[in-house]
């Protein structure tokens, strides 16, 4: 099995899922020359009506994509997380309402790549965890991958999918190295994640975290931390949050009784508070203590790096949480 | 430029199909038999008929509020159209979109936007598609002129322009955006004005003349298909009725007044093709009072057809919301 940097696991998957089929076609501003890194060598291969480079016109190419895939093509968009923003009239208006509102007579797999470049001094118009926002609007599938291989094959998947799906990529995973199976290892011969499938990161017995995006590996090394001291978590990553599996999550708290949520968004209508109202309404007899959130501060993204890095989850204060649902 | 009869009489009766229409639907409307907002096309027909009677089944058009003309003259059904306004499942959309939503994906209509300017970067986005895989369709684009100063239309043209797609911006100029003036709200004299900024030919037509529109986005077809770009044509024309039914009487006092209304009346939109057409010799009086009365016998069954049909069951709310249906959370 290849060690495959998060970066080159989406390369990957568009290069694929290019070759594999012709109506798949890449936009996005600085693509041609990859400069984010995730578009590397695709203009030479697959031309330039396949790899289109755009102005700077969020609102006007996301509905060019959004119209394309409405006669047949399967646009893939990459942008950036605070750029949609911008766009929030294609992406609400046009993309999540149009087969509703149309009685299904418009189909649109239209695929959205959008970068979360938060955690790095980038301040706070180019670090957006914005995917609860988008969780509060029907018709958008929602994908937040936390490792290279669950990054290429939930990518593949999203764009082999009917429906408009956005797929929050974690800047903080882009140099994440993961083992990534070679298709040739691969029944059918390729790396497909399904929509809705949470994994188990990791099993245990005394509290589950429901871990998101970035904060999955924040949550391993806090479980590995409390493993030492002989406390045996869970570590579920809900890969989707749009198909959310409760099920597997349910199931995790039913078995420890205890639920930390570390979610990179903010901490009001965020993923966890959704992860929390579920399991407060269909699971509330399994918990021995009070579900606790771990998500970012209610302010915004601040430069300096003295102040960005308490903003967000981090294996401390998953620790502290998790202690907290001990102590009941 | 030499039109066949058949698209002559075609375009007069799509004309009086939405004529029609309109009026049926303001009288049932104001009947009561359904809710909600709906804006009348009348006089303005000749920009949608003409412009819609250059295209083939197969190009698309994407459309905005005053959403019943568009379809109706690109060949969309009465009968489900007016099922839609009622709220019923034989209407285009299950009863789902209403008077703002209609669309006809088996002839090319993408669908009608309430949010105004928004439907354009679709269109775009259609012609796009044609771009990348050597078809030949076009697109078409209406929006009005309030819609003119939204920037999803500076980012549609200059997109379009620099990409050289095969589509059609078509502006309804009926004056007034809602209540307040073209003057009050356009930087330059005519929408048309705009195409050099995108480097693309602007054409001003008389939009109550079909045969001009016809004859103008002809022209721009003809360029789209050829892999010339796009084109922008504004079509001159005015709002006969109210902003829209659902709203209440706005007094016309405050934003136009009566003269100006009576003005424009005298340039009715069918006054106008079919004394072309009778002078022409291509039709007679009679031919054309049969078109009129043959539409408002198409109209009356469809509002039949539209009152007979149920009301969707419950259980459909939950239908048309995924092509690959996931759980409810």
């Amino acid at each position: 099995m290849a060690q495959t940097v998060f970066l080159e696991a989406i390369n990957q998957a568009i290069q694929e899922e290019m070759r594999r089929d012709e109506s798949v076609f890449i936009l996005g501003e600085d693509i041609r020359r990859a400069i984010y890194g995730a578009t590397a060598d695709l203009l030479s291969e697959f031309g330039e009506k396949r790899v289109l480079d755009t102005p700077l016109s969020e609102n006007g190419f996301f509905g060019a994509a959004i119209g394309a895939s409405l006669v047949g093509m399967r646009p893939v968009v990459e942008t950036l997380t605070s750029f949609m923003w911008v766009a929030m009239d294609q992406l609400i208006s046009q993309a999540a309402k149009m087969r509703y509102m149309f009685g299904g007579q418009a189909t649109l797999p239209v695929v959205f790549r959008a970068s979360m470049f938060y955690g790095a001094g980038s301040a706070a118009h180019h670090s957006d965890r914005s995917y609860p926002m988008f969780m509060n609007m029907p018709g958008i599938k929602i994908i937040v991958p936390s490792n290279p291989a669950d990054m290429k094959g939930l990518l593949k998947t999203a764009i082999r999918d009917d429906d408009p799906t956005i797929v929050f990529e974690d800047g903080t995973l882009f140099g994440m190295r993961g083992e990534v199976p070679d298709n040739s290892e691969l029944p059918g011969e390729e790396l497909l994640v399904p929509f809705g499938e949470a994994r188990t990161v990791r099993e245990g017995t005394d509290c589950t975290i429901v871990a998101i995006g970035g904060a999955v590996n924040h949550s391993i090394a806090a479980a590995d931390q409390l493993a030492a001291e002989g406390i045996s978590v869970e570590v579920i990553d809900p890969r989707t949050l749009v198909p959310l599996d409760k099920k597997s999550i349910l199931e995790s708290v039913e078995k420890t009784g205890r639920l930390v949520i570390a979610d990179p968004a903010h901490k009001v209508c965020s993923a966890a508070s959704e992860i929390a109202s579920i399991v407060s309404e269909e699971g509330f007899w399994s918990l021995q203590a009070p579900i606790q959130k771990v998500a970012s501060e209610q302010v915004h993204i601040p430069y300096t790096p003295s102040l960005e890095k308490h903003v967000y989850p981090d294996a401390p204060k998953i620790i502290a949480a998790v202690r907290r649902t001990l102590e009941s | 430029m030499e039109i066949d009869r058949d698209i002559l009489l075609l375009m007069l009766r799509r004309m009086w199909m939405i004529r029609n229409f309109e009026l049926k639907v303001m009288e049932v409307h104001s009947a009561g038999e359904f809710s909600g907002a709906a804006h009348p096309y009348i006089g303005e027909e000749a920009v949608a008929v003409g412009a819609c009677a250059a295209l083939e089944d197969t190009d698309y058009i994407t459309g905005n509020h005053r959403s019943h003309g568009h379809p109706i003259a690109k060949g969309g059904r009465v009968d489900k159209a007016m099922a839609e306004l009622y709220g019923r499942v034989d209407g285009y959309c299950k009863g789902k979109g209403g008077s703002m939503h209609l669309a006809d994906y088996s002839i090319g209509i993408l669908g009608e936007s309430g949010i105004l300017g928004s439907s354009v970067p679709v269109a775009v986005g259609a012609a796009l598609a044609a771009h990348i895989r050597g078809d030949k369709f076009v697109s078409m684009a209406f929006f009005g002129d309030g819609a003119s100063n939204q920037g999803a239309l500076h980012e549609s043209m200059n997109l379009a322009s620099v990409w050289n797609l095969p589509v059609i911006f078509l502006c309804e100029n009926n004056q007034y955006a809602v209540t307040t003036s073209y003057a009050e709200t356009v930087a330059v004299d005519h929408v048309s004005d705009r195409a050099s900024a995108y480097n693309m030919p602007g054409m001003l037509v008389d939009g109550q003349d079909a045969i001009a529109m016809y004859e103008a986005t002809s022209a721009a077809v003809k360029r789209a298909r050829a892999g010339e770009g796009p084109t922008l044509i504004e079509g001159l024309t005015y709002r006969f009725e109210e902003h829209s039914l659902g709203l209440g009487r706005v007094a016309r006092g405050a934003y136009r007044d009566e003269a100006e209304i009576a003005e424009w009346r005298k340039r009715d939109p069918l006054d106008i093709l079919e004394k072309t057409l009778i002078s022409q010799g291509i039709a007679t009086r009679e031919e054309c009072d049969a078109i009129n009365a043959e539409t408002v016998e198409e109209v009356e069954k469809a509002t039949e057809f539209a009152r007979n049909s149920p009301f969707p069951e419950p259980e459909d709310l939950f239908e048309d919301m995924w092509a690959n249906p996931i759980p409810l959370p």
